[in-house]
């Protein structure tokens, strides 16, 4: 399978492949980020994740259409608008919904899996009446459209970059949020023994639900990015809910930090072998040695170590 | 209608009354008469057909995955069916539809013809998209002897009495495309990419095969899972094989990040090389792919919207009139269209709306009227249509680049493909 390939040509491919493998890392950190919130820290199986994200894609589709009707001169700057609205449109709905839904089943966790997937159900059908069964796409500013050229094979898009500096940020905001703020120790507080921090004076109702909320307004930033790299239709959703879980799962549904790493390994690993395997193949493989590590550690990459 | 009643009574009321009488006796009699007399000339077969009415039925998806393409192609036969009533119905029956949802699924579509045919007796049905779906109510097209017209493109290798296939078979479109590449472009090397089920898997068989017989060369094929959105890896290996061209049936929503993640990674297909031929994408996918990133591609089809002819300006300006200004129009479209007016030809010449006369009748039978131009059902109900390559511009539409000069034969069995 090496044979074919000369020695440069072999290091090219590894090169961009490992390109191809990071832009796709930091795809699934976008994905996985909102759930990890939600999943990791409060046991909920959010199943309208992928509905949440497309929100955010149509939000930013939405704002696409007004700057190009209303001021074309601007459509340069749009994506940050829109990124912008899409967290707060999402986060909104999400705080609605743990209102609503959400915080009535925390004593059973296996129902919000399906609470959540007929929420998901709703929504898809939602956008169906709102914005028509047909696919929509974004374009995109002429400054994302290009690439960069490294060497005479390998080139870097511009848009790939973007998202990866973007979730990159995310990243670290949220990590400040969870491990440098106050009221990310109560998240962490509420998450790891709730009577007891109840009993200091910590509202947990209130940290759910802005917990919850952030989670969905996470999934919404990462929708909008998608929206450079994809179409959005009702059910684009359903595509990435399979990886982002196995993604957190893999990862130790706990920690951040497996997330991060575990969106790495499987990115890398299925980047690389897709290009000597074919693309299901890669895929294959990719599953069977998640499955595999996950028979070894249960509980994923990384525990959080709680005395139970 | 009342004013035309209130002038017969008054001419009525100058007849003797014995007249009147007797005319009204025979008036049921001669009506029972007419009806049955009528009716039997034309349905023998107990048909949904009545002295003003004949039913027939719509079988498209309306929800689920494949709502999306199957919308135009609904639009498209009501807005058919809707002209045929206005300029007079078929045998002076006006058509009434019954429309059906196949919702994506294969099983529903088989349940849903099944009913159609069966408890409706409707005296056509217009459907499908998929393949899988047209492979799921064939048998039950053949056990109940029904009329199906199909309007998709397809892989070929099938032939039914039951079935008029209004779109391009194989040959019409894949090879007719490979064969340009070849001879016009000087085309030497192809990549083969597309969606991972039948249709794509199929076509890029027969893509190779013919391929391989002009003795140029496959250097790379590709499948991808319906719905896919990563095609980074793949558009480096095309970047590293440097094939003359990307030969893709890449369907769905997929295309869209296709074409814009191949526009990022730097292939331009407004230059030579590599050029790309797409089986897959109409007017209707460009749409969400938007024309920017697809401006320079080729797409082999029998019909685009921007062909200028008579017919399809007419047809374009009722479509737009009946469906609203900012549509498109695709190929499937056009040949869903072409659907009832088949139908109608090949009932008026057989004088009924028999299955069996139907059939018979239907080899031979010219549209004059096509959008696409002009069309002839061939004996293997296989329409002779031109095969033709549009190159896509930035504003959604395809240009014309070529067309054959005569009608290509339709050959759903080409020798050495099967």
């Amino acid at each position: 399978m090496f044979a074919d390939y000369s020695m440069t040509e072999l290091m090219s491919i590894f090169a961009m492949q490992g390109f191809a493998g990071l832009s796709l890392f930091s795809i699934f950190v976008l994905m996985a980020l909102g759930l990890a919130i939600i999943f990791g820290q409060m046991g909920v199986i959010n199943m309208a994740h992928g509905e949440f994200m497309i929100l955010g894609a149509y939000t930013t589709y939405l704002t696409a259409q007004v700057f190009e009707s209303v001021m074309p001169g601007l459509y340069g700057g749009y994506f940050f608008v829109a990124m912008i609205l899409a967290f707060v449109v999402t986060f909104a709905l999400g705080a609605l919904v743990e209102w609503l839904m959400i915080r009535h089943l925390y004593h059973r966790p296996l129902d919000t899996l399906l609470a959540t997937w007929g929420l998901s159900l709703i929504l898809q059908q939602t956008y169906r009446s709102v914005f028509g069964a047909r696919e929509v796409g974004v374009s995109l500013p002429d400054w994302m459209m290009g690439s960069i050229q490294v060497t005479d094979m390998v080139e870097i898009p511009i848009n790939g970059l973007f998202v990866m500096v973007l979730s990159l940020l995310i990243a670290f905001a949220v990590y400040l949020l969870m491990f440098r703020s106050g009221w990310g120790r109560q998240v962490r507080a509420v998450v790891q023994n709730r009577p007891m921090a109840e009993a200091v004076g910590i509202d947990s109702g209130r940290v759910d639900r802005v917990t919850f909320a952030l989670g969905c307004g996470i999934a919404g930033i990462a929708g909008s990015a998608f929206t450079m790299i994809g179409s959005t239709g009702p059910t684009s959703g359903q595509l990435y809910i399979v990886d982002t879980f196995l993604v957190v799962v893999f990862g130790g549904a706990q920690s951040l930090l497996g997330t991060i790493a575990s969106a790495f390994t499987i990115s890398q690993a299925q980047s690389t072998m897709e290009f000597f395997l074919s693309g299901s193949m890669a895929k294959v493989l990719t599953l069977l040695f998640v499955v595999g590590i996950l028979m070894l550690r249960p509980q994923g990459l990384f525990a959080l170590k709680v005395r139970r | 209608m009342k004013l035309s009643k209130t002038q017969t009574s008054t001419r009525r009321s100058s007849w003797t009354r014995r007249h009147l009488l007797g005319g009204l006796m025979a008036l049921p009699a001669l009506f029972a008469l007419s009806n049955t007399a009528l009716a039997d000339a034309a349905n023998t077969t107990g048909l949904a057909v009545t002295d003003d009415t004949v039913k027939v039925g719509i079988l498209h998806s309306i929800t689920g995955t494949m709502a999306i393409s199957e919308t135009g192609s609904v639009q498209a036969e009501k807005l058919a069916i809707e002209q045929i009533n206005a300029s007079g119905g078929v045998l002076g029956r006006q058509i009434e539809y019954i429309q059906e949802d196949g919702a994506s699924d294969w099983p529903t579509f088989a349940e849903k013809s099944r009913k159609l045919l069966v408890n409706d007796k409707v005296a056509a049905v217009f459907g499908c998209w998929t393949s899988a779906s047209r492979k799921a109510v064939l048998p039950v097209f053949e056990q109940y002897n029904g009329m199906l017209y199909y309007p998709t493109f397809y892989e070929g290798l099938e032939q039914s009495p039951n079935v008029i296939y209004t779109g391009q078979e194989a040959t019409q479109q894949i090879l007719a495309s490979i064969d340009w590449l070849a001879k016009e472009k000087g085309a030497k090397t192809f990549y083969l990419l597309g969606s991972d089920y039948i249709w794509p898997r199929t076509s890029n068989k027969i893509a190779r095969k013919h391929i391989d017989k002009l003795g140029l060369k496959v250097v790379g094929e590709e499948y991808y899972p319906l719905g896919h959105t990563q095609f980074n890896s793949v558009i480096n290996k095309i970047k590293l094989k440097k094939p003359d061209v990307i030969f893709a049936s890449v369907v769905g929503g997929s295309n869209v990040a296709f074409y814009k993640q191949m526009k990022a990674a730097g292939v331009d297909l407004t230059k030579e090389k590599p050029l790309l031929m797409t089986i897959s994408v109409t007017e209707d996918e460009i749409l969400g792919i938007g024309g920017e990133n697809v401006e320079g591609a080729y797409a082999s089809m029998k019909y685009f919207q921007s062909l200028t002819n008579a017919n399809n300006e007419a047809f374009v300006k009722a479509f737009k009139e009946r469906w609203g200004d900012d549509i498109v129009i695709g190929d499937v479209t056009q040949a869903a269209y072409l659907g009832p007016w088949l139908w109608k030809a090949a009932v008026e010449k057989a004088g009924s709306f028999d299955i069996a006369k139907v059939q018979a009748a239907s080899p031979g039978i010219e549209l004059t009227t096509a959008p696409e131009g002009y069309v002839r059902i061939h004996e293997n109900h296989h329409l002779w249509s031109k095969a033709r390559i549009g190159q896509a511009q930035t504003d959604g539409q395809y240009k014309l680049i070529y067309e054959t000069e005569e009608l290509m034969e339709p050959n759903p069995f080409p020798e050495g493909y099967q």
